[in-house]
């Protein structure tokens, strides 16, 4: 049960940022960095903060988690953090939403909360909670993209009962009707209440733009599909992914290795390999451009998404569009954010990048939140800076201080064990080398302004992104039309079987 | 660093079986050193080197209840204005910018002068008047280095770079390489006792594009607001924390400036700093330059209390918009003895699967998909609302949430909570202290919090000690005192259909 509500409570009315956190992660597949800009100026003053002396940082190796593979394929990453007396574990499974039919949008969702609700064949799920709560520990299950996982965190005096307890429903999960049924429910309610956030539809619609409305990274439940959900789908859907050859399982925290490996083993060493899920094999297609447009008549503000396919991290020109991105859109530095929000003040939130995914294209987007009024401004200056950064390549001042802001900040991939292991197990999962973030440091080192512009050349083309509004048109002028033709989206939610649309 | 590691793991490794040692409040007492300045401003460092970085967090003790009448949002307006620069950073050449800036003053005078006039207003004139502002801030504009300060900080490597703005406090903080740290104190140094106004009005701009967004164009915005400004009648709790549109629209930069010299006074700062830093070698650097602030009288406390509330209020909003129900009951501030009772109410109703809202209304009676109650909003340093909410699955209604709400109420009042939930609450709180102490940020966060709020970091353990004394007649006892109806403020969304909206009806396109 998340405290998203009394979080949304809390942001609206009374905390307010200088920068906004936007929901844009569906966007987003990078953990953004930070970024910049020239300082300029002919006649610049002292600048007395350059004569402060930065010391050589402390060389700082971080341990390495411990990486041990069993005979069934499993592989385990451990790593010690006496820091607490917490021991926290995972389990990713391969196999997320964009594997379920689409028939049958929702199922890995509703798997993901019906796995852990429902409990095992020998403790139900309500007693779990009770059981694990009396102790501050957790055990929780969840459904993504492109894997399941199971968590769980205790004290390290509870460890053997709380792991006790995950893997028992690992292995003796018992899905349960009544929690399948609390799933769906809230499914639907997410679903009858999608449109009431502007920004919500803007990002969905434009993520459908990109990768093609039935695609499995952008389809969305509908009632018909969640209602579409069984039992014996959930149960299948465990049986069949819940193989070792195709988990990684994650344990950090106030333990011993060699004592944790033993227990591990001995959990895990028994389980049967089995079939891997077939590796689907997507295509992509850069969306058509042109504006989309959906009414919402209850706001004052337009979201603006300007938006394309991105690509890889394996590509070899991640490196080059790392740097673009930073100079392109990253930070108060950054071209996106001095003209739109410093220079024209025509946005509060507005942001950007190139996005690059493990293993399929990010999205290259640019977003922001404009007054009605001004929705042809806004787009218009987005529109300049992507266009700027095929003419203008960054200045040697841009340049270095893009590369700065990732350098300097480079060390925030690793400053915790957490983030350390972490990182490890994306890598495994996503199968990319160990040392990718060393190369990740020494591609950007070796980055050149030739470098930024060339990928801005190959890879930015205006002809190949499309534009989504969601806003109040009778407020929006000059209409979308001076900017292009502009195609009406139908956002009207599907209703349930057998109930007539409103 | 690998050597403290290996250290660290083999005296652990030794003594298994002790809990959380080295994370009690005297292992915090041996890391954590606080100063008050003679300007009066309070730093505390706290040593916790696991990586060669650092957090700070600056808390200045005055948020959106201290906006001025008639200036809504100027805490926040602040806010932001602290971003660009001071009279070192993001100019290139102040005492011309000085001018130029007083000039957009003046200029911004004569045009919200005529601009308020009620009765003779010149539009002529008022054009005018418009015309040579926006030329002044032309003028001005020539001098500034746009976000300079923020590009010093990034590009040195910092993370997470923000601030935010409550009703109770303004909040500045990121993380940076730990070799960055004097930088880091010249740069918070500067903006704090030098900021300047610049680019104020179009700033002005932007934070108004965030009222749009956070308020106008989001029905839970909206609707919270609403809810709020019908809760009080006389504290500024009731007001707009990122401010009423007309007034937000008409603050100035002078009235940001006064702002400043009331609260931001070094005496109402606490600074936390945590991470791979020595006291010793870290504390003459901020006092370095921290102590050049002025110092300045401190902000004196706020007259108004909110008189009781006798009669329940209530707004119901008809939109189309999906339903909602929420409802708050007045609570007395942070410093009222029962504040852990409060604390302990939450818990039991709110958090996790085992939580009552959750169990009475989305788990058995199947009528709502999240139903929470959470204490101290929208501010807990003045009596704030103990609030309960609930989201209706489709089909349901915000009365059934209500009626739902109160029934666990009721039974809040007449029965005693079991030995398991308030044994549960304290088990978790404790869990919660600790998960928390791993994390410079938060470490930072708390430390600077606890020590505004109770003069001495060290009650952040401290409160373990309250949370344990409550009892099952505490929570009875609170219940009746504060779960009244005539205490009671609600609000409701009733979706409506929507109109046939304008454009169907032949709009423009």
């Amino acid at each position: 049960m998340s405290h998203r509500m009394t979080q949304a409570l809390w942001t609206v009315a009374t905390v307010v940022a200088i920068s906004t956190l936007l929901p844009v992660s569906a966007l987003n597949a990078q953990a953004a960095a930070t970024p910049t800009r020239p300082a300029a100026a002919a006649h610049a003053p002292a600048q007395p903060w350059k004569k402060i002396p930065i010391p050589a940082l402390p060389e700082f190796k971080p341990e390495q988690p411990k990486r041990v593979e069993l005979a069934n394929g499993l592989v385990i990453f451990l790593q010690e953090d006496h820091e607490l007396p917490f021991i926290n574990g995972s389990i990713l499974i391969r196999g997320g939403s964009r594997d379920e039919p689409a028939a049958k949008v929702g199922l890995v969702s509703m798997y993901g909360e019906a796995w852990r609700t429902s409990g095992t064949a020998t403790m139900d799920g309500d007693k779990l909670d009770d059981v694990l709560e009396s102790k501050a520990a957790h055990i929780e299950t969840s459904g993504g993209s492109a894997n399941t996982s199971l968590r769980w965190s205790s004290l390290k005096g509870d460890f053997d009962t709380v792991f006790a307890s995950a893997v028992d429903l690992l292995l003796h999960p018992a899905f349960k009707p009544d929690k399948l049924a609390l799933a769906q429910r809230q499914l639907y309610t997410s679903i009858a209440r999608r449109n009431d956030d502007a920004s919500g539809i803007a990002i969905r619609e434009a993520v459908k733009l990109v990768y093609g409305p039935d695609s499995p990274f952008a389809r969305q439940p509908e009632f018909s599909t969640v209602a579409a959900v069984t039992l014996d789908d959930l149960k299948q859907w465990h049986d069949r992914t819940v193989v070792p050859n195709e988990m990684i399982v994650a344990v950090s925290g106030d333990f011993n290795s060699s004592e944790m490996e033993k227990k591990l083993r001995a959990a895990f060493e028994p389980l049967q390999r089995g079939s891997a899920m077939p590796a689907e094999k997507f295509t992509f297609t850069d969306p058509r451009p042109g504006i989309r447009f959906a009414e919402k008549d209850d706001v004052n503000q337009s979201n603006v998404l300007i938006v394309g396919l991105g690509t890889e991290r394996r590509n070899p020109d991640y490196y080059a569009l790392s740097v673009m991105n930073e100079v392109f859109s990253g930070g108060f530095g950054s071209r996106v954010v001095q003209s739109v929000r410093t220079r024209l003040g025509l946005a509060y939130s507005v942001d950007g990048s190139f996005g690059a995914s493990y293993d399929h294209p990010g999205i290259f987007y640019v977003i922001a939140g404009t007054k009605s009024a001004s929705t042809v401004a806004a787009t218009k200056a987005m529109l300049d800076e992507v266009n700027r950064l095929k003419t203008d390549p960054p200045s040697a001042a841009e340049l270095a201080k893009a590369k700065d802001q990732l350098l300097n900040s480079f060390i925030f991939h690793f400053d915790s064990p957490e983030k350390t292991l972490n990182e490890q197990v994306t890598l495994a999962f996503y199968g990319y080398p160990s040392d990718f973030l060393d190369r990740y440091k020494t591609g950007i080192e070796k980055v050149t302004s030739e470098d930024v512009s060339r990928v801005a050349r190959k890879y930015v083309d205006p002809d190949k992104l499309g534009i989504v509004v969601v806003g109040n048109e009778a407020e929006i002028k000059p209409p979308l039309s001076t900017l292009g033709k502009v195609t009406d989206l139908d956002i009207t939610i599907p209703p349930p079987p057998g109930k007539p649309a409103k | 660093m690998p050597v403290r590691r290996v250290l660290a793991t083999l005296i652990l490794g030794i003594a298994l079986v002790s809990t959380a040692r080295s994370q009690d409040l005297a292992s915090f007492e041996k890391r954590t050193t606080v100063k008050v300045l003679p300007n009066g401003l309070t730093l505390i460092v706290c040593e916790r080197p696991e990586a060669p970085v650092f957090s700070f967090y600056t808390l200045v003790d005055a948020g959106s209840a201290n906006d001025p009448q008639g200036e809504s949002g100027l805490a926040h307006m602040f806010e932001h204005m602290a971003f660009k620069g001071s009279t070192e950073i993001g100019t290139t050449n102040y005492p011309a910018e000085k001018l130029a800036l007083a000039k957009v003053e003046t200029a911004y005078a004569a045009y919200d002068d005529e601009y308020r006039k009620r009765v003779g207003q010149n539009p002529a004139k008022l054009a005018q008047l418009k015309k040579a502002f926006e030329d002044a801030q032309d003028a001005a504009e020539r001098y500034v280095v746009p976000n300079q300060f923020s590009e010093i900080a990034e590009q040195n490597g910092a993370v997470g770079i923000n601030a935010s703005t409550s009703e109770d406090s303004t909040q500045y903080f990121w993380s940076m390489p730990s070799n960055r740290l004097e930088l880091w104190a010249y740069l918070e140094s500067q903006r704090i006792a030098h900021p300047v106004q610049r680019e104020f009005y179009k700033e002005r701009d932007v934070v108004q594009e965030e009222r749009r967004m956070r308020i106008d164009s989001n029905p839970i915005g909206r609707m919270v607001e609403q809810f709020l400004a019908t809760a009080y009648v006389a504290h500024p709790y009731g007001r707009s924390g990122v401010g009423w549109e007309s007034e937000l629209s008409q603050v100035s930069a002078t009235e940001a400036e006064n702002f400043h010299k009331k609260y931001y006074v070094p005496s109402n700062i606490v600074i936390a700093v945590v991470g791979d830093l020595k006291a010793s070698q870290t504390m003459p650097i901020l006092e370095r330059y921290f102590s050049k602030i002025p110092p300045g009288p401190r902000p004196a406390p706020m007259t108004t209390v909110e008189p009781p509330q006798f009669a329940e209020k209530s707004v119901v909003i008809r939109e189309a918009t999906q339903p909602f129900y929420i409802e708050g009951y007045h609570r007395p501030d942070y410093r009222d003895p029962d504040d852990s009772v409060y604390d302990a109410i939450t818990d039991i109703f709110s958090n996790g699967r085992t939580a009552r809202l959750y169990r009475s209304l989305v788990r058995d009676q199947k009528i709502a998909a999240e139903a929470e109650g959470f204490s101290g909003f929208p501010g807990s340093k003045f009596p704030g609302l103990f609030a309960f909410y609930a989201v209706p699955l489709p089909g349901h209604t915000p009365d059934e949430m209500r009626t739902a709400i109160h029934k666990e109420l009721d039974r809040l009042k007449t029965e005693d909570v079991t030995d398991e939930e308030l044994q549960r609450f304290k088990t978790r709180a404790r869990a919660d202290l600790l998960r928390g102490l791993a994390d410079n940020e938060g470490l930072a966060h708390q430390l600077a919090e606890y020590q505004t709020r109770y003069g001495d970091w060290r009650q952040l353990f401290r409160e373990l000690d309250k949370i344990n004394a409550v009892s099952k007649a505490d929570i009875r006892r609170v219940a009746n005192k504060v779960f009244l109806d005539s205490n009671r403020t609600s609000t409701r969304i009733e979706y409506v259909a929507p109109k046939a909206s304008a454009r169907n009806q032949g709009g423009a396109e």
